[in-house]
């Protein structure tokens, strides 16, 4: 607008400067016209000196409203003849050409003087002097000025007009568009509209993309929100079935706890009292298999103490907190000295590092797997047992490991499922528990164990403490789930 | 109604049990001195002179062998009616039961128990369990006077 505006006012200037300019050369044509007429006609009448002619010759000019006045001059600088309208005619001394020229014009209070030399073959006569007011040139102008104005008022007037059309059928959809944008941006309300112009071109087609897209996000929004809910609940649900699981699990183990415990007890104590007071009556097979009852009633009792502490440890949240790993395993290797005094057993303990962990459950952890080494390097007549840490793929991996019995690698899965045993009750006795714990201590810290062994030549368990970083292959053998 | 003053009160539900403690009681010499309530109800009713009880004349044991799992009102139960009831407030109650259960543990020792033993599962063990109870609350342990 301000541009047009601009563009339109210096057009009109440019345009009344060249016409100001092209009227005043054609004025000063036109007077030169004139003044070659007048020397030409008064050559001879200089010539013969008759002012009378002269003057007659000047009186032509009387036809041109424009010329205020005109005179001619003799060789002397005198005036021959005179011309005037009106006032008295205001012509002054005589003119002065340069030598060099014929003609010279110039301009005075609104006026246009122009002289001209008489000299008809090269001999001079006079000089005759026409003087006309610009009046008209101005009158002109300001006709030309009006109707630049007029042309320039027009032309703004249109202009208004027609960027107020464009405004409100492009500016104003354009605006609300963006405006809708924003907000659907902000507010992620995408229910919102842009207008419609309904004037079916481009922008109402771009309006209507816009929407059609805002409906399609809406639609996708509602069936996420709905598929979201629908997670939720089953969230709630599950965690719901999960709570009444855990209270169905506790009760069952305290009924276990419980109920289990008594007819053991039971088992046992008659089977004693059997023993004690019948002891005569019986033979020796009888006698064998009482044992064999009180026997198979503690292997029970031990059965029922092994799974509720590990329901108890299932149960256990892992409290976490920084701990020295070597303390751990002196604690548990204090715990179980009982177990291989007198043994020959070659230690080989490395440094371990300092851990955040739950160390109680750790200590568990160690001495599960250090009962293990003891109890499957027994008929080793010199046994190893090795502990320390490695560093596997960038991670802190801590193993333990014997030179026993071992066990076959393709079992290796089956080494850590509860009640899961490698080895005979009579060779090695055991209610595959200790592992199954040690697994789940291990998974409730978020990391993992795994196993390596050879039948007769020993075993190694390896756990990390931490959940794996992401992008790291994982060992081919491991058992974590 | 005559009574040999009772030393021990037995609230015990299962049969083997009550017949294996009070074989090993009587090994020990204790045996005359033990009443035994099959239930929560019959050992608040003992103890408090009521029902079957009724005419019995009130007197403390010296100690109260108590299951938690018993039927009608269970152990738990039974142990806070001893603690809320001036007579009874201080008499030693020691739960006697196949729980382990830290649960149960606490919450007993929360009521004011006294001692808290679990059955072992091993007769001989068992055996001494009970022997060396006997022999602490009813010969080694002072009671609280009377009043």
């Amino acid at each position: 607008m301000l541009v047009s505006a601009a563009a339109l006012v210096l057009a009109s200037g440019a345009f009344t400067a060249y016409t100001w300019l092209t009227f005043r050369a054609a004025m000063v044509e036109q007077l030169s016209v004139q003044a070659r007429i007048i020397a030409f006609n008064s050559a001879s009448a200089l010539l013969f000196n008759d002012p009378v002619s002269a003057q007659k010759t000047l009186g032509a000019l009387g036809a041109s409203p424009s010329i205020v006045d005109a005179a001619i001059y003799d060789n002397g600088g005198g005036v021959f003849a005179r011309y005037w309208r009106g006032r008295k005619s205001l012509i002054k001394a005589f003119p002065q050409i340069s030598k060099s020229q014929t003609e010279a014009h110039w301009y005075t209070h609104g006026e246009l003087s122009l002289a001209r030399r008489i000299e008809p073959q090269g001999k001079p006569l006079g000089v005759v002097l026409i003087r006309c007011e610009l009046g008209e040139l101005t009158t002109r102008l300001e006709g030309y000025a009006a109707i630049t104005a007029a042309v320039l008022a027009a032309c703004l007037g249109a202009a208004v007009l027609i960027s107020a059309g464009v405004h409100r059928s492009v500016s104003v959809p354009v605006i609300r568009l963006a405006e809708t944008a924003r907000l659907v941006s902000r507010d992620k309300n995408y229910s919102l509209r842009a207008a419609a112009t309904g004037s079916r071109d481009e922008l109402d087609f771009l309006i209507q993309s816009f929407n059609g897209m805002l409906e399609e996000i809406q639609q996708r929004d509602a069936s996420l929100q709905k598929a979201h809910d629908e997670l939720e609940r089953r969230v709630e649900e599950r965690t719901g079935l999960l709570h009444a699981a855990n209270k169905e699990l506790e009760a069952f183990s305290y009924s276990v706890s419980h109920d289990l415990r008594a007819p053991l007890r039971h088992i046992s104590g008659f089977s004693k009292i059997l023993a004690e007071e019948n002891r005569d009556q019986l033979n020796a097979d009888g006698r064998h298999y009482l044992a064999r009852i009180e026997e198979g009633a503690r292997n029970m009792g031990r059965l029922v103490d092994d799974l509720l502490s590990m329901g108890r440890i299932s149960r256990q949240e892992v409290v976490r907190r920084p701990a020295d790993l070597n303390l751990l395993w002196q604690e548990a290797w204090e715990r179980l000295q009982p177990e291989f005094e007198g043994r020959k057993i070659e230690w080989r303990i490395g440094a371990l590092p300092a851990a955040e962990c739950d160390p109680g459950l750790i200590k568990l952890v160690f001495t599960n797997l250090l009962s293990n080494a003891v109890k499957y390097t027994r008929r080793r007549e010199c046994a190893v047992i090795e502990a320390g840490q490695i560093t596997v793929d960038g991670e802190d991996v801590i193993f333990v490991r014997d030179n026993g019995a071992g066990f076959d690698q393709k079992y290796a899965h089956k080494l850590f499922g509860v009640f899961q045993r490698l080895h005979r009750e009579e060779d090695f006795e055991g209610a595959g528990v200790g592992l199954a714990t040690v697994q789940r201590i291990i998974h409730k810290h978020g990391g993992r164990i795994w196993a390596e062994g050879k039948v007769e030549c020993g075993a190694a368990f390896f756990f990390t403490l931490v959940p794996r970083k992401p992008s790291r292959p994982k060992p081919a053998n491991s058992v974590s789930s | 109604m005559i009574h040999a003053a009772v030393e021990i009160l037995l609230a015990e539900d299962n049969p083997s049990d009550v017949e294996l403690t009070l074989r090993t009681l009587k090994r020990s010499n204790l045996l005359n001195t033990v009443h035994v309530a099959r239930d929560g109800e019959e050992a608040l009713d003992f103890l408090f002179c009521r029902g079957p009880h009724a005419g019995r004349d009130f007197a403390a044991p010296k100690v109260v062998l108590l299951d938690l799992k018993l039927p009608k009102v269970d152990g738990i139960e039974v142990l806070e009616a001893i603690r809320a009831d001036e007579r009874t407030r201080l008499l030693p109650v020691v739960i006697l039961t196949s729980s382990r259960e830290q649960a149960d543990v606490t919450s007993s020792y929360k009521l004011g128990v006294n001692s808290y033993i679990q059955k072992p599962v091993d007769f001989e063990q068992f055996q001494e369990t009970i022997r060396q109870l006997g022999l602490y609350w009813l010969v080694v342990n002072q009671p609280p006077s009377e009043g």
